[in-house]
């Protein structure tokens, strides 16, 4: 598979999508003008890499700032990851961002994926 | 010349640290926001605080871009405004933008709807919406005042003055306390 890289910018964030070194992972601040338009590329890389994963994946979330409507995305993103097998969500936080772990722990509640929280 | 010091007087005695009237794009909402961040940085705020504004800050002004339905003519006579006040214990972040009449009921049943519920039932409500919905034509989630809501942790302030035979003029203020 081809890896997606996109540099993050003021208003999108740093998504690595690369299976052959096995990091995903989505950092930065997330308040793209049209949040379905940014984050298709990355709901069809997962949607690809799902139906041919590594043996165990861990999806990293390490994100400064989401606006609502990112949020439905990175929900969208989490469904379209609940059936891989072996898959795990690893969630980052600045320790000091209730919100932000909050947040987490709302997703979390809403997909069957195991969650590890990672305060920084 | 006396408009200058009208409206310097005017923001000292309204607390207001920042105004902004005219056109909004994605590019002026990252300038507002980039500017924002900086009069908080200039106040030396804790980053819980800086986050909680920064949050209703994105939404408020990500809102008056998305929910823009004014005719040009109308955007024209009456732009949209943004404004942040600071006060000795709260911030509050404001807009005002044209939205026709057709358009208060809604928005009034919702911003009511949300008004009411404590900080559980804004949870609830968050999960529900954001399990339930597709994004809407326009990008949006019906998520914005919910999430304003919730990082407020006060009720939503908002008014409907007519301001022509089609149009109102959404004002809404959103309050985040300084001490938790």
């Amino acid at each position: 598979m081809n890896t997606l890289y996109l540099e993050g910018t003021e208003d999108t964030p740093t998504i690595i999508l690369d299976k052959a070194n096995g990091i995903l992972e989505i950092s930065g601040r997330s308040l793209p003008e049209d949040s379905t338009e940014f984050y298709k590329p990355v709901l069809d890389w997962i949607e690809a890499y799902a139906k041919d994963p590594n043996p165990s994946t861990t999806f990293v979330f390490k994100l400064e700032y989401f606006n609502t409507a990112s949020s439905k995305l990175i929900l969208d993103l989490l469904y379209a990851l609940e059936d891989i097998k072996g898959i795990k969500i690893q969630w980052h936080f600045h320790e000091d961002d209730e919100d932000m772990e909050e947040a987490g722990e709302e997703f979390s509640e809403l997909v069957e994926i195991p969650f590890e929280f990672v305060p920084y | 010349m006396k408009v200058i010091q009208n409206i310097h007087n005017e923001m000292k005695s309204e607390h207001l640290m920042l105004a902004y009237q005219g056109d909004f794009s994605q590019e002026t909402v990252k300038c507002i926001l980039a500017l924002g961040e900086r009069t908080m940085a200039l106040h030396s705020e804790d980053s819980v605080v800086k986050r909680k504004v920064f949050n209703v800050m994105v939404e408020s002004l990500q809102n008056i871009v998305r929910h823009n339905d004014a005719s040009t003519e109308t955007q024209r006579q009456f732009p949209a405004i943004f404004l942040i006040g600071r006060e000795p214990k709260s911030y509050s972040i404001m807009s005002g933008n044209p939205v026709s009449k057709e358009r208060v009921p809604e928005l009034q049943t919702a911003l009511e709807g949300i008004n009411k519920l404590d900080k559980d039932g804004l949870k609830d409500l968050y999960k529900n919406i954001i399990k339930g919905t597709t994004l809407s034509e326009k990008g949006g989630a019906g998520l914005g005042f919910v999430d304003m809501a919730r990082k407020s942790g006060e009720k939503l302030s908002y008014d409907f003055p007519e301001i022509s035979e089609s149009y109102c003029f959404f004002c809404l203020k959103v309050n985040i306390p300084l001490v938790s």
